[in-house]
């Protein structure tokens, strides 16, 4: 067993930097480059480098869900986004957004679009995860 | 704005997401896609209905309320829906199968939502108006067909789901360099302004190669000859309600999408572009024939029967009259219906004597007599004899030909229909005549039998009901005759 100390000892601010990043990458979608894609993707690779330095069974732990029912959440999202229009009598995947006073954001406008990024985010984290670990645990 | 001519993708979308998350329950998978493919075919009914009420005689949806040419659009014309009501009956009748064929190990491995995912990708290449997007629902389509081609994974899926694979992403690259080709061109990827635009300039030569090109996507994924060499192998590997869907489905999809482009865009130079396809489409079905005689088992004979049908119809397409068009969408729907009809009863045949080696079979009329029959009206039905469904849809091509004076392709055609009887009744007459195997014991296949009998009587139904179904078929074949109104109805609302 060799000695991984200084990489788990990266590996544990690092990640967190990487998270921050693709949040801030995800929610900076609409005005800047970025969006659900990215971000789902380095979300992956965030939870990928938590692999390289430990093993599967640990991240397992630390991150108790099975990712293919996050791309099943993630598809539904989207969705449910599309089909929701039906409700407000408009065609389809016809998107809506306003402007909210919320206590710490201040003046922010809400966007419909951003649930089905949500969608597309978890989508992504869930398929790139599922291909990683059934890759890895195969014998 | 009409969001009903949406369903039929987002309602098995949704249906296969939510089986995705019971993947360990099979009984209550069963249950909600029984439940929801039964609302699908409600659905598709009332688009088919809606369709035929509605003045312009076809429904268009501008998906994200962005008009056209900017956004998608849905555009349910009288053939997409008849199509899309066909895809979901067949769908179905698959899934009714499956339930007692596809067995456990298959079913707690996402068989059931990746079914539905497969007739997401089938009905929205249907119902698109948008070039690109039709791009989109044939993957959606064909990574559904990857899985259900290789789950399972015994030897021979793997071999053949790498060549179907290797085949599909050719062409797949293939589409995506064409509609490049053709964007830089036209400047757009809505199909009714690319038709407006290739109109304007009267489609230069340029413009035909690009027709030639889709040509060859197109005839990858319907398998034309020369690009048909993927399917037999492909089709033989899966189970059997697998091999229904796809046979009955996926190249119908190619073959549809020649229907729109070769209408819609594609039609100022046809001695050029449509006697090529006319050509490839007779060399077709001398393949298909070829193959169909070829062998003793049963799965290949109905396999080189689909290719038979995808010549018959592209040849019924490249004659672009009236009576050929309105013949060849005739003998599309009857040929999808027959044709999974087909590889369910041969399924069961399969079933019974436990090989799918006609030589080995035999006397099967004197333990199943009910099935028997059936098979005997599917087959006459599929060579088409007078009060069955492949009829009037041959004989409408036909007349096309007389009309074109394609003589040669009436000869091939006539002669084709005896090959084809010949080739499915050796089926009926070693398989289910002559001296049974004694080791042979009865097994209950009634649950099998049901979702076949159900489609040789919507068949049947199909034939004798020509009269009623004929006006539907000619308010299709007007908007492919004058593809002005389709482009008015999708660019001028």
């Amino acid at each position: 067993m060799k000695n991984d100390l200084i990489l788990q000892t990266v590996t544990k601010v690092v990640v967190f930097i990487i998270l921050l990043f693709s949040v801030s990458i995800f929610f900076g979608g609409h005005y800047s480059p970025g969006g659900g894609f990215v971000g789902g993707l380095l979300t992956a690779a965030a939870i990928v480098l938590l692999l390289l330095a430990y093993d599967i069974k640990t991240v397992a732990k630390l991150i108790p869900v099975d990712y293919k029912l996050v791309v099943a959440t993630g598809l539904l999202i989207s969705t449910l986004t599309v089909a929701g229009a039906m409700f407000f009598d408009v065609p389809m995947m016809t998107h809506a957004y306003q402007y909210f006073d919320i206590p710490i954001l201040g003046h922010t406008s809400l966007h419909t679009a951003v649930l089905f990024d949500l969608g597309v985010y978890l989508v992504v984290v869930g398929v790139t995860m599922t291909i990683i670990q059934t890759i890895g645990e195969d014998e | 704005m009409n969001n009903l001519i949406l369903m039929p993708v987002i309602w098995p979308l949704l249906t296969g997401i939510i089986l995705i998350f019971l993947v360990k329950q099979v009984r209550l998978q069963k249950i909600i896609s029984m439940l929801s493919s039964l609302i699908a075919i409600g659905i598709s009914v009332t688009v088919v209905y809606q369709v035929s009420q509605s003045g312009s005689g076809m429904l268009t949806l501008a998906v994200g309320s962005w008009q056209a040419p900017f956004g998608i659009i849905i555009v349910a014309d009288m053939l997409a829906s008849l199509l899309v009501l066909t895809t979901t009956v067949i769908g179905s009748a698959v899934l009714f199968y499956s339930f007692n064929a596809i067995g456990k190990e298959r079913e707690q491995f996402y068989y059931y939502p990746v079914l539905q995912f497969l007739l997401v990708g089938v009905n929205g290449a249907f119902l698109t108006g948008d070039i690109f997007n039709l791009f989109v629902f044939f993957e959606v389509m064909l990574m559904a067909s990857y899985v259900l081609l290789v789950l399972g994974g015994t030897k021979k899926q793997l071999r053949e789901s790498l060549k179907y694979v290797i085949v599909n992403v050719l062409a797949s690259a293939f589409f995506v360099i064409t509609v490049a080709y053709l964007y830089s061109i036209v400047g757009t990827l809505n199909m009714a302004q690319v038709g407006e635009r290739v109109a304007e300039v009267n489609q230069p030569g340029i413009l035909s190669v690009i027709a030639i090109s889709f040509l060859v996507v197109f005839g990858t994924k319907g398998a034309i000859f020369p690009l048909y060499f993927w399917l037999p192998g492909a089709y033989n590997a899966p189970p059997i309600p697998v091999m229904a869907l796809l046979g009955a489905l996926l190249t119908k999809v190619g073959i549809y999408s020649i229907f729109r482009t070769y209408t819609l865009i594609f039609y100022h130079d046809q001695s050029f572009t449509h006697t090529i396809l006319g050509v490839l489409g007779l060399l077709t079905i001398i393949v298909g024939i070829t193959g169909a005689l070829a062998y003793w088992d049963v799965k290949k004979i109905i396999i080189y029967n689909v290719v038979i049908a995808v010549g018959v119809i592209s040849f019924g397409i490249s004659l672009m009259n009236v009576p050929a068009l309105t013949g060849s969408i005739f003998y599309l729907i009857h040929d999808m219906l027959i044709k999974a009809a087909l590889f369910l009863l041969i399924g069961i045949m399969i079933k019974v004597s436990g090989t799918s080696d006609l030589r080995k079979m035999g006397g099967l009329i004197q333990l199943y007599p009910a099935i028997a029959w059936t098979f005997f009206i599917a087959a006459i039905s599929l060579a088409g004899i007078p009060p069955f469904s492949g009829f009037a849809g041959k004989l409408l091509i036909l007349r096309g030909a007389v009309e074109a004076e394609a003589y040669f392709g009436l000869a091939i055609i006539l002669l084709s229909s005896l090959m084809v009887l010949y080739s499915v009744f050796r089926i009926f007459m070693y398989g289910f005549w002559g001296k049974s195997n004694p080791s042979l014991s009865k097994v209950n296949v009634t649950k099998l039998f049901i979702p076949a009998v159900i489609l040789v009587v919507l068949s049947v139904l199909y034939g004798l009901g020509t009269e009623e179904i004929y006006p539907y078929i000619s308010q299709a074949v007007e908007i492919l005759l004058s593809p002005e109104i389709y482009i008015n109805a999708v660019l001028k609302e």
